[in-house]
């Protein structure tokens, strides 16, 4: 495939092609955990949510929270996945502090969802499909804080018991690209969804990613896994030094152990955690508390209907219509909040102006203040109002960024500071006249010059534009310029 | 009828009818228990004692009757096992891993009990973590069964591990007691000291806040003096619960109202493959007695088969400790229970707190579940015992096409001597060769005493009956109570005035 020839990695024995797949926990987003009626909300003080259940207290029970069902299907729709109505929830035995039951409860054989799909969109315009190999449910662990006292270590259960959904790619991805292209497009869909926050920073989505190396055509090599993969960026530097890692241990006539690496984002290498000897026996078996996971279509066709328009949907319709282009599509649903944001924009404006009002003032003045698009202080209403000045010529486009800033930084409504402070264009051709006769007679010379040089005439405009405050209708000062000059029209 | 003089001896319905008629107030009735309690120390029936809760009950209890708001179970001193969490009440499992727990949450099955009235005596003694049949694993040394042999001074055991709600129950220290039945606890030791126990169908009985051994096969039920009792109290230890998953949604009857209808049309299913070689000639004896009370009260005796009970002994085996090994995992001396000290890292912590809090027995079981579940090992132990499973209740469900309750002995002999197995596991675990298949297949069961043994020690029948039908395991029962006139009672040797 030409597709996948550019990524392969040059090494001392030819080139190589590296092969990975990805583990996704991502946090359901839910006011209750998995099992148990404890809060999930980050930042509460430590053990402030946890339940007896949570605890694992003798002789407590869990009982499924709905809500969490319900995402994990939303979720395994959006990945375009098939919803198995019946799965088994196990127990993966094994002790540790932060893990109270010394089990977890998860789904090992019998997962909810089965395989999907996802478009991960590349640059240059290529796209690829990313298998789904299965989503499942399973509850969080707590943490371990071991700097709370000089000889002890401290547990904080609130996130023991939260929902997690562990979604397993198949080894489709090919370069460092694909697979952040595929975590973002990821986090994308289950944010668009509201099953996942997608919060990186706080834990609420991390990945965990398989590379392996072999010879283009050759069957798949020894995979390793990393661990606490919990950025963008750190996926790509993971991947690529993983990467080099196992060719040039292979070019040295070395052979891969399959093991557990762990990600040290400050040195930006990976490190070995366990091998495949050390790993756990988890002896799983079906939770004997819990009755296999039931439900009927009618339960996955209602939460299919309430479904909303996904990013790659989004993205088509974007281009069909409103005329924009693949790749202007392609960043505005990155995020649901922009795309909703251009929608209500581009409403009353022309739709290219609008996206590229968006990403030329609006998304560069976020930026520089480090806001996200929520947090924006002017309204697409009132953005809106900008370009409908723009487009019926009451504000030039260079006026129309200044009343941004104005209402950027003061609030208000754009109309009314137009008028306010007097910022209304120019249109009374006498007035322009005057001003396009006065800067004539002072530049006789430049008046001889753009005879010869047409294109001279952006001086006189900016001249004229300079006399008149930079209200003047730039069209007019254009028309009557020519006029006065005896230019015809160019092209 | 004419109640007994004292009142201690009252069955669960004489007492409640004498509280509510006023003839006996629930603080005279409940002192009278706690003197009891505290003359039979010697039995050590009784882990934890409560006699100012027991008092401060009954005191609420009569003002109560005295102002017209009277539940169905008002003033009644229980025994709970100690398997029941009990809220602000030492809950032991009989084991030292929580020699010193006190919950703050109470079951559901004693919540729903004391919501009807009733009053707590004390929480009794069993085997560790319900494993054992003879209650000599507990932590808290064993129980003594009131009953000895004819002309014998040898301490028996109460039977397992339900053993000090047995005891305490044949020997008058409570009305009533709660039990839990894994794979013959409420039924074995019931049979082995004369009294009715029952077990009913999985999910009957909300496992919320019972300490757990075996998730799959764990269910509570009530251990009584007489069936009528049994009927009583399983009504209101029965509820469908939001708290445990597997609790099902199936109205709860009067069995009281439907206890009298005796068996006249009914089938009544012999298995054969329940005649075992080298079983106790008296208890055949007993078990062809029983067929033919029922059929002289009008069933019809048919012969049915259950071709994979032998197998369920071994299954029984591996998915309990199976279980079990899971859910005492969470005994660890991290957040609540024994924690060794000088503990050098948290794998050491673990260790040690394991191997001092819990003792030989459990260590075993959880030893086996580990082993079964282990990786290259499941599916030759685990999963061919869940699949076992299946078949032995695919056998009841076809046995069930042909009889509607299922007669069988209770156990394969009576109380035998403290010591007499514990050298010999398996030995140990033969006493619920006749229990555990029901626990396998989810059914109600019950246990009732019919007859003594030639030792002069109590010998108990079990009947077995279709998943919810425990109305018509309780009439039976019933009926096989009546013809077997079981009167005797163990005579009161450690009785301390």
């Amino acid at each position: 495939m030409s597709e996948g020839a550019s990524k392969l990695i040059a090494g001392s024995t030819g080139p190589w092609e590296v092969v990975i797949g990805m583990e996704v926990h991502a946090q359901v987003q839910s006011q209750s955990k998995l099992f148990s009626g404890a809060a999930t909300e980050f930042g509460a003080e430590p053990n402030e949510q946890v339940s007896f259940v949570d605890a694992a207290m003798p002789g407590m029970l869990p009982v499924i929270n709905r809500y969490c069902v319900e995402q994990a299907v939303r979720t395994g729709l959006g990945l375009k996945a098939r919803i198995n109505r019946v799965s088994v929830f196990d127990r993966k035995n094994y002790f540790y502090p932060d893990l109270p039951a010394g089990y977890q409860i998860s789904q090992y054989k019998n997962p909810i969802v089965g395989e999907g799909e996802v478009i991960i969109d590349l640059s240059g315009g290529e796209s690829k499909q990313v298998g789904i190999e299965r989503l499942h449910l399973e509850q969080d662990a707590g943490k371990s804080l071991h700097d709370q006292h000089p000889d002890h270590s401290h547990v904080d259960l609130n996130r023991a018991g939260v929902a997690l959904m562990e979604i397993v790619t198949k080894p489709d991805m090919r370069s460092s690209e694909e697979a952040a292209a595929f975590l973002r497009k990821l986090r994308a869909i289950v944010r668009y969804l509201g099953t996942c926050d997608g919060n990186m920073e706080e834990g609420s989505m991390r990945a965990d990613v398989n590379v392996s190396v072999r010879k283009p055509g050759a069957p798949l090599g020894t995979r390793c896994e990393i661990k606490n993969v919990n950025s963008m960026r750190f996926i790509a530097q993971a991947v690529e030094f993983e990467a080099r890692r196992q060719i040039d241990i292979l070019e040295s006539g070395g052979a891969i152990k399959q093991e557990t690496r762990l990600f040290d984002s400050r040195a930006g290498e990976t490190r070995s955690m366990r091998s495949k000897e050390e790993a756990h026996d988890y002896r799983y078996f079906p939770d004997p508390d819990l009755l296999p996971l039931e439900f009927d279509q009618a339960f996955i066709d209602g939460i299919a209907a309430q479904l909303p328009e996904l990013p790659d949907e989004k993205k088509a319709r974007f281009v069909k219509d409103y005329g924009i282009s693949a790749y202007d599509a392609g960043v505005l649903v990155a995020e649901r909040e922009l795309a909703d944001y251009y929608e209500a924009l581009a409403d009353g404006a022309e739709p290219k102006l609008a996206v590229n009002w968006l990403n030329n003032e609006i998304l560069g003045r976020l930026n520089r203040d480090g806001l996200s698009i929520a947090d924006c202080p002017v309204s697409a209403g009132a953005n809106g109002a900008i370009l409908a000045m723009i487009a019926d010529g009451t504000i030039s486009g260079k006026i129309a960024k200044d009343v941004l800033d104005i209402v950027w930084g003061e609030g208000g409504d754009p109309r009314r500071v137009v008028e306010e402070r007097g910022l209304r264009q120019v249109t009374d051709t006498s007035a322009i006249k005057r001003a396009v006769d006065a800067v004539i007679a002072a530049n006789p010379e430049k008046v001889e010059e753009v005879k010869a040089k047409p294109k001279l005439i952006g001086w006189f405009v900016g001249q004229v534009m300079k006399e008149t405050g930079g209200k003047a209708n730039p069209k007019t000062v254009n028309d009557v310029l020519r006029t006065h000059l005896g230019i015809s029209e160019i092209g | 009828m004419a109640l007994p003089s004292d009142p201690t001896h009252f069955t669960l319905a004489e007492a409640r009818d004498a509280v509510v008629g006023k003839k006996i107030s629930s603080v005279e009735l409940t002192k009278a228990y706690v003197r009891a309690i505290q003359g039979a120390r010697e039995l050590n029936a009784f882990i934890t004692e409560t006699p100012e809760r027991a008092l401060a009950m009954a005191e609420e209890s009569d003002e109560r009757i005295a102002g017209g708001t009277a539940r169905p179970l008002e003033g009644l001193p229980l025994a709970v096992k100690d398997l029941f969490c009990t809220k602000g009440v030492r809950t032991t499992a009989a084991s030292r891993i929580l020699a010193n727990f006190i919950p703050p949450y109470e079951s559901t099955v004693s919540q729903n009990l004391w919501d009807a009235g009733a009053v707590m005596l004390g929480k009794t003694n069993m085997d560790e973590f319900a494993m054992g049949s003879s209650n000599e694993t507990s932590y808290f040394k064993p129980v003594i069964n009131p009953w000895r042999a004819r002309n014998s001074n040898q301490a028996l055991v109460p039977g397992g591990s339900s053993g000090g709600s047995a005891a305490a129950v044949s020997g008058f220290l409570c009305l009533a007691a709660t039990g839990t039945d894994t794979g013959g606890s409420i039924r074995q030791p019931a049979a082995v000291t004369g009294t009715v126990g029952l077990k009913p169908t999985y999910g009957r009985c909300s496992r919320w806040g019972i300490i757990a051994f075996a998730s799959s096969l764990d269910q509570a039920g009530p251990m009584t003096r007489t069936v009528r009792d049994s009927a009583i109290l399983l009504g209101h230890m029965a509820s469908v619960d939001p708290r445990d998953s597997t609790s099902v949604d199936v109205a709860v009857p009067d069995y009281e109202a439907a206890l009298e209808n005796g068996v006249k049309g009914l089938r009544i299913g012999i298995p054969k493959e329940y005649r075992l070689d080298g079983t106790l000639p008296e208890i055949d004896a007993l078990w062809d007695e029983g067929a033919q009370w029922l059929r002289s009260a009008g069933a019809e005796v048919v012969e049915v088969s259950l071709p994979h009970a032998k197998y369920a002994l071994p299954a029984y085996y591996i998915v309990a400790p199976a279980e079990a090994s899971s859910n005492l995992a969470r005994y660890d001396g991290v957040r609540y229970g024994h924690r060794a000290p000088g503990a050098m890292d948290i794998i050491d912590l673990y260790e040690k707190s394991r191997a001092e809090g819990f003792g030989a027995e459990v260590r075993r079981r959880i030893l086996i579940g580990t082993y079964v579940l282990s990786a290259g090992y499941y599916d030759a132990y685990y999963a061919r015992a869940q699949k076992l499973r299946t078949l032995i209740a695919r056998d009841f469900a076809n046995a069930f096409e042909t009889c509607d309750v299922i007669l069988t002995p209770a156990t394969p002999g009576p109380a035998f001597a403290m010591g007499a197995k514990s050298s010999d596991p398996v030995s140990m675990y033969l006493n619920d060769i006749f229990t555990v298949t029901v626990n396998l297949a989810g059914l109600p069961a019950i246990a009732v005493p019919a007859g003594l043994s030639t030792a002069g020690l109590p010998l108990g029948l079990q009947l077995i009956g279709k998943a919810f039908d425990e109305a018509t395991v309780l009439r039976t029962g019933r009926v096989l109570e009546k013809a077997a006139n079981f009167s005797d009672i163990p005579q009161t040797w450690w009785r301390v005035p």
